[in-house]
């Protein structure tokens, strides 16, 4: 992936030799078929090796020396803080917070900027498919400040029904939370809508994109939301760092979480003033290595294009739901193609999801199962634990072929006929 | 195969020497989960659930009467590999006097079987949990 010009397609052939945990075979001999990408994404040469460059060229710590040598780490810092903006159409650098990824995001949206301004008996929206990540922490935030929790209704299957907003997006609503996709039924929010009707009601909104991010092109002027997370590791770059992105009048105004070095303007003896943005929010030792590696899984994606990627993924997902559909008591929780991206999850009738992934590790195959940190969308879909296929930019159509077989493989085995 | 209920410990740790490897050891774990006796459907209940689980588990207890007692248990869970393990739990703890439970060492017998090498954590936490609770019946009947 040396030209920097968007395709459009994805040569899987040629993407997969970019990625070294493809080139070795399983202990079993197996080759490794990795559908766990929504769980986490592998790593292309190009961000391993930018994080070796970075350890073994230029390190230093960032934004303190005056040093010549210290300059490199700066730049490559900030060229890093570019990139997330013009990956996700920001309009400023200072408004790209690094974080440890979107849990750190979404709790320093929670503590920074709710803790300050959610009132008790305001009300902040969410929804039953939410990650625990962005639901806990506003769990906690209701708790903590007398705010009251509402929720969007969800429909038969599986989407966000805004028919129903009205009736839950009030006046005393401060905070829309939501996920851009559902990291187990796939399904794809009309975040642009979500975002006018909350600022309509005067409420700002937060979105989950951890998911969304390495699967198709995120604007954040576009669809008009206040706060934006994702994770590195799902975009194919290091774990460690994440992202928060923030408005800059929302950063402006809130507070920050975490206090200490590297955050301050000034400390007195007995209080401090804050930093101008970014700083303000990123007190310590930054993810140094990481965030620049986080860079160059941006070059990457952006060099095979997240529009062919995404064509890709529904492709995929397109070949997927036909396939898996042989498989006999297979059902696939969620809405159908049109309204989600390549994340499949489904239970087998008779066999445990745990049964279902043990058996087709056997035959090279990487899925998840369990509640996915979904327990409330879980009980809404009446299973405690579900398999989890979810695809990434180097599957192809070959692997959802060998996880069909090994899902006929485990029937098989678990004696179901 | 001889019936599961009457297979002791050692013979079946010394079955599961005699495999290939772990993937046979896995097949060998779900056939005697085949063969688990089923919980009868009342005792399903929220009170006899195993914590720490990822699957369901429910495990009931009776202690016997009479001079030296001993601890009868029965468990299932709905996934087949589970059901396995705690095949392998019966064949070491039913049937026992609660001293005969607290005295035994699940740790050297988890290893001999190799389920200390080959578990994933969370299956681990699984399994200990199934043992806390099979320990705990038996201090309180001891
Ligand atoms: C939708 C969604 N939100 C949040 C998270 C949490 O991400 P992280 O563990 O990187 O903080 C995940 C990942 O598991 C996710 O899928």
């Amino acid at each position: 992936m040396s030209s920097t010009t968007s395709q459009q397609t994805i040569d899987v052939a040629r993407v997969r030799q970019d990625f070294p945990i493809f080139s070795r075979p399983l202990p079993n001999g197996a080759d490794l078929v990795f559908l766990d990408n929504a769980s986490s994404a592998q790593k292309p040469q190009q961000v391993i090796q930018k994080e070796v460059d970075c350890y073994e060229r230029y390190y230093a710590n960032a934004h303190r020396g005056i040093y010549q040598f210290g300059v490199a780490i700066d730049e490559e810092l900030e060229g890093s803080r570019a990139k997330v903006q013009r990956f996700i159409s920001a309009a400023e650098p200072e408004e790209i917070i690094f974080t440890s990824g979107t849990t750190m995001s979404i709790n320093l949206v929670a503590y920074g900027w709710g803790r300050k301004f959610v009132k008790p008996d305001d009300e902040i929206l969410i929804n039953e498919m939410e990650h625990h990540a962005n639901l806990v922490p506003w769990q906690q935030l209701a708790k903590e400040t007398g705010a009251k929790l509402n929720f969007i209704p969800l429909t038969d299957d599986y989407r966000l029904d805004l028919s129903q907003l009205d009736d839950v997006l009030t006046k005393r609503t401060k905070i829309v939370a939501l996920t851009s996709m559902s990291n187990v039924v796939g399904t794809i929010n009309d975040v642009s809508h979500v975002a006018a009707r909350a600022k309509s009601a005067g409420a700002i909104t937060v979105v989950d994109a951890a998911q969304s991010a390495a699967r198709s092109a995120t604007n954040v002027q576009s669809t008009g939301v206040d706060f934006l997370a994702f994770s590195g590791h799902k975009i194919y770059g290091p774990t460690g760092v994440g992202v928060l992105y923030g408005r800059r009048e929302r950063l402006e105004e809130m507070d920050p979480f975490l206090t200490g070095g590297g955050m301050i303007d000034r400390v007195f003896r007995d209080h401090s003033t804050w930093a101008e943005l970014p700083a303000k929010f990123e007190a310590g030792t930054p993810q140094i290595a990481q965030a620049i590696a986080l860079g160059a899984a941006i070059d990457y994606v952006s060099s095979c294009g997240m529009n062919a990627i995404q064509t890709h993924e529904v492709q995929l997902l397109k070949h997927a739901t036909a396939s898996l559909a042989e498989v006999l008591g297979l059902k696939i929780y969620g809405p159908d193609q049109s309204h989600k991206g390549a994340i499949v999850s489904f239970t087998v009738d008779g066999a445990h999801p745990q049964d279902i992934a043990s058996l087709v590790d056997r035959k090279g195959v990487a899925v998840r199962q369990g509640h996915h940190c979904t327990m409330p969308l879980h009980d809404l879909m009446g299973v405690s634990s579900t398999v989890r296929a979810s695809f990434g930019m180097y599957n192809s159509e070959a692997d959802v072929d060998v996880l069909v077989d090994a899902l006929h493989y485990a029937r098989k085995r678990l004696r179901l006929t | 195969m001889f019936p599961l209920q009457s297979m002791t410990i050692d013979e079946l740790i010394e079955q599961f020497e005699s495999l290939e490897d772990w993937e046979e050891q896995c097949d060998y774990l779900i056939d005697i989960g085949f063969d688990l006796p089923k919980l009868p459907d009342e005792h399903k209940i929220e009170p006899n659930k195993v914590h720490g689980c990822q699957s369901n588990v429910w495990l009931v207890a009776n202690t016997s009467d009479g001079d030296s007692p001993v601890v009868e248990i029965q468990a299932e869970s709905d996934a087949m590999i589970v059901n396995g393990l705690i095949a392998v739990l019966l064949a070491a703890y039913s049937g026992r006097t609660p001293q005969e439970i607290l005295d035994t060492d699940i740790k050297a017998i988890f290893a001999r079987l190799g389920l200390d090498r080959h578990l994933s954590p969370a299956r681990r936490n699984g399994l200990f949990g199934m043992v806390k609770k099979i320990r705990s019946i038996a201090e309180q009947a001891a």
